[in-house]
């Protein structure tokens, strides 16, 4: 037994492609053992920015001699079938072995050195590679043939115990020779043997274990800030990104210009992070402090005095330009802003954007008349909707997209708008997917619920509608949107009126369309919730159930009951009135009964004379508990009458009379649910 | 810590202190002249970055090896505040290397420029982070990175890919500093306009701020759109006459011409968003069709000394 250590060093590799290429490193080299019988449960895998590493341990000196047996023809079968074994597998007739009457070839295959197999797995892995961007570079790349890696590769290290696995790539020669730290120590280091190489790497100056350099930046990070009596706020993204961009991470905190405070946090920690990947920090109170922790990746002679000083110039730099942009975006009313908007095309089909916040101002509004969110000033819902995209032409919002709805509260709000307006504003594009918050301010439900309301339908209108996973514009997000406003807010809205409203036109087969949609999506939304898919189809199956919260407490109360023993017994009941029903053609109405009703019949019309009345009352007062009640009032006639009564009487009229029974018991479920959509 | 990274040889008499603008160049100049490049100096023609410059785009075609170092003044009228933003110019300088076929020491060697011009590796952070470029007008594109400085962008650092549609065989190694950010660091300075030119108290402001000024309200403000919209055609018009008569060369300057002026064109906020499209795919068709006749016009010397090479 003995370990195996591979490094492939190379020009720096993006830190974001760092741990799947850690993942495809095992995954491929496993593979390429796999093909010779060498199995292995101990590879660990390493990345820094300049290097790739695994290290396998306990692998066998040499493979295993496997005997490939080839089954032949019958040694009955015609001369010709033997011939063509023979052919193809190059052997003679005396080579063969014959068992219980047939042909078998056998082949030997020696053991191999597990030192060859690995000379042919590196280059195998290296040509596989399934780097998400890679490039030809070198002289090499006069031919489009050449290899392809992330970045130029520059070393390979291949230790089988402490010999060389002699290979080449790329005019890359493999050995034991490796690189520390760029700058501490920039010259050639010979590493023994997988047991010694993180040691002497960390010597080096190089941290290969990703993780250990994420924990350094962790507890170096938040232990500045301390210093500096300031709490770190936590980024795990950026303790990865920082981690895939240093070899020996040194964390140092800086310091920016208290002015800057005064444009808004979240502007901050964004041009911070994106631009910079610093860390900010806060102050005891909770607030932003004018303070951020940087990663170096050198350990200065000045303690990274100068570093910082760098540093801190470049933020001050961004900072002072979004400060300008804050300023100037300040100055210019949210009005005129939005005036901009005819010039941004919203879709082509769709006209402009300034179109768009018409149709959204016209919805906001009516949702708002019609009491359809309620509370909500009809006039500040058009107000807040005609400024909702204002900021998209703001200086801030062009550098900063992800800062669209937040900068225009934030100018809403400076600008002497409602606090209302200004939250409206800031908060429209909520909910962005599921577990984002919910809005719930009256004013901001308006919004946010027209605007995604006029895309769905818009687009839908428009014959742009999601395929597959085909969803260019965002319009599955939007109506679980949709679903998850109407439903957090418990807003009783006719969503078929809604969605022709949003279409501005009269009904046509695409509202249905649009409302099999949004059903399509609440089924997704509510999945996660427990609620089953086919008692929503059970309901919705109805016709004319297009509130959504109405639909929802209906089958939650269904789904409550068909969970109970009367109601899984119902369903089996109802099943089976259903299957005669079809199976009988009967298509007739209640009919009148002259002959003397069986004590079971008789039973199942007295029960049915009451859960009817009572069943439909509850259904009424959106009381679906009370409706399940009065179903369950059911299922002991049905099973008696099942038991005892036989539907097909040769007497026509009794049979008549039962089918019409039957229907009518169907009848009577389908006032609460469409049964035959339930599914088990 | 730095012993191993080739060092510039120094000019006698450098004055104490950080490099001047100019002598910053000269030095770069120096270093890249000793690992045998050639310095040229700035085309005479207007362009928004050193990538467009002749040396760079169209030397990047075909299997002849390409070494060559050079300013190129970089104009970008959008850009423009009036010489009143500390770091924002519509007129700056790049600092150009280009290298083919990339060498395999490219890092080191470019490490060995930044030290030749004064940043110590022992106080300075230096990252390589990734930044694919991508320029659609010239149909190309490349995998490399942004150098960071102590978290400031100082060079563009670039293996290209493709150019003009055309994949590099082989790949060229191209490096783009940023003079003034270089400069600004070197000298710690806050503002452009206050970098020492030379070492005799000319500062950068005393060349270049009243360009600024009246540049930017030209670009702004003051130039004849109706003019520019000729100017355009008559530049495409005649990239197409050129085309015609198999001149690659000719064509490429008619390119870039019309280029400029449509970035004349957005700074005077005369293109919808619409339009823009269409114009820069103009632009577009037209550089990749002089590297197209460029191609052409040297695929036979191409193959007869490179056997086997094809486009």
């Amino acid at each position: 037994m003995a370990d195996f250590l591979l490094e492939l060093r190379s020009e720096e590799i993006p830190a974001r492609m760092q741990d799947k290429a850690r993942d495809d490193l095992a995954r491929l080299f496993a593979a390429e053992l796999a093909k010779s019988g060498l199995h292995t449960d101990a590879i660990v895998t390493f990345a820094t920015p300049r290097r790739l590493a695994l290290i396998a341990r306990d692998l066998p000196l040499a493979t295993a001699a496997v005997s490939e047996e080839t089954k032949g023809p019958k040694t009955s079968a015609p001369p010709q079938a033997l011939e063509g074994f023979l052919r193809k597998t190059g052997l003679t007739r005396e080579q063969l072995v014959e068992r219980d009457g047939v042909f078998f070839a056998v082949v030997e295959r020696a053991g191999r050195a597990t030192a060859e197999v690995l000379a042919e797995a590196i280059p195998a892995v290296i040509r596989a590679f399934p780097w998400p961007k890679s490039m030809r570079w070198g002289a090499a790349s006069l031919s489009t043939e050449s290899i392809r890696w992330v970045r130029p590769l520059q070393g390979i290290v291949a230790l089988f115990d402490e010999g060389i696995v002699p290979c080449e790539m790329a005019g890359v020669t493999s050995g034991a020779q490796t690189v520390g730290h760029r700058f501490h120590h920039p010259g050639v280091i010979t590493i023994g043997s997988a047991s010694d190489y993180v040691e002497k790497l960390h010597a080096c100056h190089v941290i290969v274990d990703q993780d250990e350099r994420r924990q350094i930046i962790a507890l170096g990070a938040t232990m500045a800030a301390r210093k500096a009596g300031l709490e770190l706020v936590r980024d795990e993204g950026l303790l990865t990104e920082n981690a895939g961009l240093t070899e020996w991470p040194v964390p140092l905190l800086g310091r920016f210009d208290e002015a800057f405070l005064a444009v808004p946090p979240e502007v901050i920690q964004l041009t911070a992070r994106v631009n910079q990947k610093y860390f900010v920090c806060r102050d005891m109170s909770g607030n932003l402090a004018n303070a951020f922790v940087c990663t170096a990746n050198i350990d200065a002679v000045d303690g990274g005095e100068k570093i910082v000083e760098g540093n801190q110039k470049v933020l001050a730099a961004r900072l002072s330009d979004a400060k300008f942009f804050y300023e100037t975006d300040l100055k210019v009313p949210l009005a005129d802003q939005a005036a901009k908007l005819d010039r941004i095309v919203f879709h082509e089909k769709l006209g402009t954007v300034a179109d768009k916040v018409e149709r959204v101002a016209k919805l906001a509004e009516w949702l708002a008349s019609e009491g359809i969110v309620p509370s909500c000033d009809p006039a500040l819902a058009r107000r807040a909707a005609e400024l909702c995209k204002a900021d998209l032409v703001t200086g801030m919002v062009g550098e900063f997209p992800e800062l669209q709805g937040l900068m225009g509260g934030y100018y809403a709000a400076a600008q002497g708008e409602p606090a209302a307006v200004a939250e409206a504003i800031r908060d429209h594009y909520k909910p962005v997917g599921q577990g984002d918050d919910v809005p719930t301010a009256p004013l901001t439900v308006a919004v946010s619920l027209a605007d995604k309301l006029d895309s769905v339908a818009q687009f839908f209108a428009a014959g742009l509608k999601p395929s597959g996973s085909k969803d260019p514009f965002a319009l599955r997000r939007a109506a679980l949107g949709i679903a998850a406003l109407v439903l957090t807010n418990k807003l009783r809205m006719p969503l078929y009126a809604a969605t022709i409203t949003a279409i501005g036109s009269l009904p046509d087969a695409g509202s249905t369309e649009i409302l099999d949609f949004l059903i399509d999506r609440l089924k997704v939304q509510q999945r996660e919730a427990g609620v089953r898919h086919d008692l929503i189809d059970a309901v919705f199956a109805l016709g004319g159930e297009d509130d959504l919260v109405r639909l929802l407490a209906r089958v939650h109360a269904l789904q409550a009951f068909v969970g109970t023993e009367d109601g899984a017994n119902l369903l089996a009941g109802y099943k089976r009135a259903a299957n005669i029903l079809k199976k009988e053609g009967f298509a007739g109405s209640d009919v009148a009964t002259d002959y003397t009703l069986e004590p079971a019949e008789a039973a199942l019309v007295a029960a049915l004379d009451a859960a009817e009345p009572a069943s439909a009352d509850a259904v009424a007062r959106e009381d679906f508990e009370a409706a399940m009640a009065a179903l369950a009032m059911l299922r002991a006639p049905i099973d008696t009458f099942f038991e005892s009564v036989i539907v097909n009487d040769p007497d026509p009229a009794k049979r008549t009379a039962r089918l019409a029974l039957l229907a009518r018991v169907r009848g009577a479920v389908h006032g609460v649910a469409d049964f035959s959509r339930i599914e088990g | 810590m730095a012993a191993s990274h080739p060092s510039a040889e120094t000019p006698t008499q450098a004055p104490a202190g950080p490099l001047s603008f100019q002598r910053m160049i000269l030095t770069l100049h120096d270093y890249w002249s000793a690992h045998g490049c050639l310095i040229l100096q700035p085309y005479d023609m207007e362009m928004g970055a050193g990538t467009f410059h002749p040396a760079t785009t169209l030397r990047a075609l075909g299997p002849d090896p390409w070494n060559a170092a050079f300013v190129q003044p970089c104009r970008r009228p959008t850009d423009g505040r009036y010489g009143e933003n500390p770091n924002r110019l519509q007129h700056y300088y790049q600092y150009q290397v280009i290298l083919k076929p990339s060498p395999s020491d490219l890092q080191e060697l470019y490490l060995g420029s930044l030290a030749a011009i004064g940043i110590d590796f022992t106080r300075h952070d230096i990252r390589f982070v990734e930044d694919d470029w991508e320029s659609p007008t010239l149909g190309a594109w490349g995998l490399g990175w942004e150098v960071w400085c102590d978290g400031m962008e100082v060079t563009q650092f670039t293996y290209f890919q493709q150019m003009g549609g055309y994949d590099c065989k082989p790949v060229a190694g191209e490096l783009t500093y940023g003079l003034e950010r270089l400069a600004l660091y070197l000298q710690n300075k806050d503002s452009v306009y206050d970098l020492a030119f030379n070492d005799a108290g000319v500062s950068y402001g005393d060349v270049f701020l009243e360009n600024e000024r009246e540049m930017s309200k030209w670009n702004f403000e003051v130039a004849d759109t109706e003019r520019l919209f000729d100017l355009f055609r008559k530049a495409t018009a005649e990239c197409e006459n050129c085309l015609e008569a198999k001149l690659p060369i000719p064509a490429y300057e008619q390119a870039i011409k019309a280029s400029h002026v449509f970035n004349l064109l957005q700074a005077r906020g005369v293109i919808s968003v619409a339009e823009r499209q269409a114009y820069m795919g103009r632009v577009r068709d037209l550089a990749k069709g002089a590297c197209a006749a460029y191609m052409e016009k040297n695929a036979d010397g191409w193959q007869a000394r490179f056997p086997g090479w094809a486009a």
